[in-house]
C-alpha cells in the first residue's frame, strides 16, 4: 500500500508543531484565520508524536508570525515550536517561550475588574509556570485563569 | 521601607513588612485615644469613597487627625465629577495634585492597583469591590497580636468564606505566620479552590468542616463573618444555614479560657448580643485597633519617623 503524507510540505511560510492536542483551531483563531480566508492553511489534529502521545500541527503558507501572536500561542500550547520555512527548508526553528507577564493579550475573566471598563488600562497578567497547568493572574483584580485560556484571548 | 509605597493588596507584603507596620501601630496606639501628636502636621489625606463606609472612613479620618494631619473628602459620587462620567484615572491625577496621600474605596476590583499606576502620591486601598481591603487585614493581625498571639496560632474562620474579601486577605496573611487554619462554612459558601490550593502549596495546615463544634475547643481565635441572605435562593435555606453558624453563650461552653472572638463588623445576628459582655468578645476592640493601624500605615507611606 502506498504511504502518503497527511499534509504536504510547504515552500514558504510557518509550521507550528507540537501544539497541545485539540488546540489547532484556537491557533488558527489567534492567527486571524477564521471564517472565509484566502490563507493557504493545513491543520492536523491529534496525530502521533515522538515527544508526547499526540499533538496538533498547523502549516500556514507565505506567512511569518508576529511576536504577540507567538505570545498567545505560548499560552495555549506551551510546548509548540515555530518553524520558519523558506524554499522547503527549515530556515529557523524556535520553541515558544512562555513570558513571565503578558500585556493586552488576555481579557480578565472577572467582569467587575477595572481592566474591563472604559478606564485607560491595558490588561496585564503574570504567568505562574510552577504547576503542570499554567495559571494567569490578573495584576489588577488578582483573579486567576487556568482553564480554557483560549476563550479569554483578546 | 514604606515611604511613597502604595498599599494595595496583602500579596505585596512580606512578613517582615507586616511586622514592621504592627510595631509602628503599637508605638502609635497611645495617640489613638489618650493624647494627640503632630507628626503629620501640614499633610493632607484625600478620602475618595465611591461606596458606603462607616468604620473604615471614620477610622482613617481619626487616624489622620490624631496625628495632626488634615483630611479632604469627596462627599458623595452623586455630588462629584464621577456623576458626570469622569474616569477614575483622571480623578486620581487631579486629587494627587491636592493631597499627599489618597485613600480609595471603589466598586471595581483592581481599581486601586490601576490608580497606583497613575498616581505620584501613595494610594491606600480601602476596599476595591470584592477584592482587597489590606488595612482591615492589618488591623485583624494587630488585634490577634494584642489580644492573643500570632505565634502557634490556631484560628477558626466561620461564615461566608466564598465571597468574603476580608477572609481571603486574612487567610493569605495568616499563611505567612504558619497559622493552623480551620474553615467552617456551609458547603455552598466554602473557600474558593484557588485560595485553598495556594495554602496547600505553602504547606499550611488547613482543616475544612461544616460543623462549628468540630473545632471550637481548639481555637485561639474565632473569626466570624456575616452570611448574606442574597447568597441563597430561598429564605428558609438561609435561615437554616445562618442559624447553625451563630455564636451564642452555648457555643462557647467548651472553648479555651483565653479564646477571642473577632468580627469585621457590621454584625447582623451572627453573634448573640449576650456574648458581647464575655471576655472572649474582642470585635469592638478590633474596630478601635483600626485607628492605630491606619496611623501606622499613613505615617509610614508619608515617610514620617515616630
Amino acid at each position: 500500500m502506498k504511504r502518503e503524507l497527511r499534509v504536504h510540505p510547504i515552500r514558504n511560510g510557518t509550521v507550528i508543531d507540537h501544539i497541545t492536542p485539540g488546540q489547532a483551531l484556537n491557533v488558527l483563531k489567534i492567527l486571524g484565520i477564521v471564517g472565509t480566508s484566502d490563507a493557504v492553511v493545513s491543520a492536523v489534529m491529534n496525530v502521533q508524536s515522538k515527544k508526547a502521545h499526540t499533538k496538533d500541527i498547523v502549516k500556514v503558507e507565505d506567512r511569518e508570525l508576529k511576536p504577540h501572536e507567538v505570545d498567545k500561542i505560548a499560552l495555549i500550547a506551551p510546548s509548540a515550536t515555530i518553524n520558519i520555512i523558506r524554499d522547503y527548508k527549515v530556515n529557523k526553528k524556535d520553541k515558544v517561550i512562555l513570558p513571565d507577564t503578558v500585556e493586552g493579550v488576555v481579557r480578565c475573566a472577572n467582569p467587575n475588574c477595572i481592566s474591563n471598563t472604559h478606564e485607560p488600562v491595558i490588561s496585564k497578567f503574570t504567568i505562574d509556570k510552577s504547576q503542570s497547568q499554567i495559571r494567569l493572574r490578573c495584576i489588577y483584580c488578582e483573579r486567576t485563569i487556568s482553564e480554557n485560556i483560549a476563550e479569554h484571548l483578546l | 521601607m514604606f515611604a511613597k509605597k502604595h498599599i494595595i493588596s496583602m500579596r505585596d507584603f512580606s512578613r517582615a513588612e507586616i511586622d514592621h507596620i504592627l510595631q509602628r501601630a503599637e508605638a502609635l496606639e497611645t495617640f489613638a485615644s489618650e493624647r494627640s501628636s503632630d507628626i503629620l502636621a501640614g499633610r493632607i489625606l484625600a478620602m475618595l469613597f465611591y461606596e458606603p463606609s462607616t468604620r473604615t472612613r471614620l477610622s482613617f479620618e481619626t487616624a489622620m487627625k490624631r496625628l495632626g494631619g488634615e483630611t479632604i473628602s469627596m462627599v458623595s459620587t452623586e455630588a462629584s465629577s464621577a456623576a458626570k462620567g469622569e474616569m477614575l484615572a483622571d480623578t486620581i491625577r487631579v486629587v494627587g495634585e491636592y493631597a499627599d496621600v489618597i485613600v480609595l474605596r471603589h466598586p471595581k476590583e483592581g481599581s486601586t492597583r490601576m490608580s497606583a499606576e497613575m498616581s505620584d502620591v501613595p494610594i491606600i486601598n480601602a476596599g476595591d469591590g470584592a477584592g482587597h481591603h489590606p488595612t482591615q487585614t492589618l488591623l485583624d493581625l494587630y488585634t490577634i497580636k494584642r489580644e492573643s498571639n500570632l505565634r502557634n496560632l490556631n484560628i477558626v474562620l466561620i461564615g461566608d468564606l466564598k465571597y468574603g474579601r476580608t477572609v481571603h486577605s486574612l487567610v493569605y496573611a495568616l499563611s505567612l505566620y504558619d497559622a493552623k487554619i480551620s474553615l467552617v462554612s456551609p458547603e455552598e459558601l466554602c473557600i474558593p479552590s484557588d485560595i485553598k490550593e495556594d495554602l496547600i502549596k505553602r504547606r499550611i495546615d488547613v482543616y475544612e468542616t461544616t460543623k462549628l463544634e468540630d473545632v471550637m475547643e481548639y481555637a485561639d481565635v474565632v473569626y466570624v463573618t456575616r452570611i448574606q441572605k442574597e447568597r441563597f435562593p430561598d429564605l428558609s435555606e438561609y435561615q437554616k444555614v445562618a442559624g447553625s453558624y451563630r455564636i451564642s453563650l452555648k457555643s462557647l461552653k467548651n472553648c479555651k479560657e483565653d479564646m477571642i472572638i473577632m468580627h469585621p463588623l457590621p454584625r447582623v445576628d451572627e453573634i448573640d448580643t449576650d456574648v458581647d459582655s464575655t471576655k472572649h468578645a474582642k470585635y469592638f476592640k478590633q474596630a478601635f485597633y483600626g485607628v492605630p493601624v491606619r496611623m501606622a500605615v499613613l505615617s509610614l507611606v508619608l515617610g514620617c519617623d515616630v
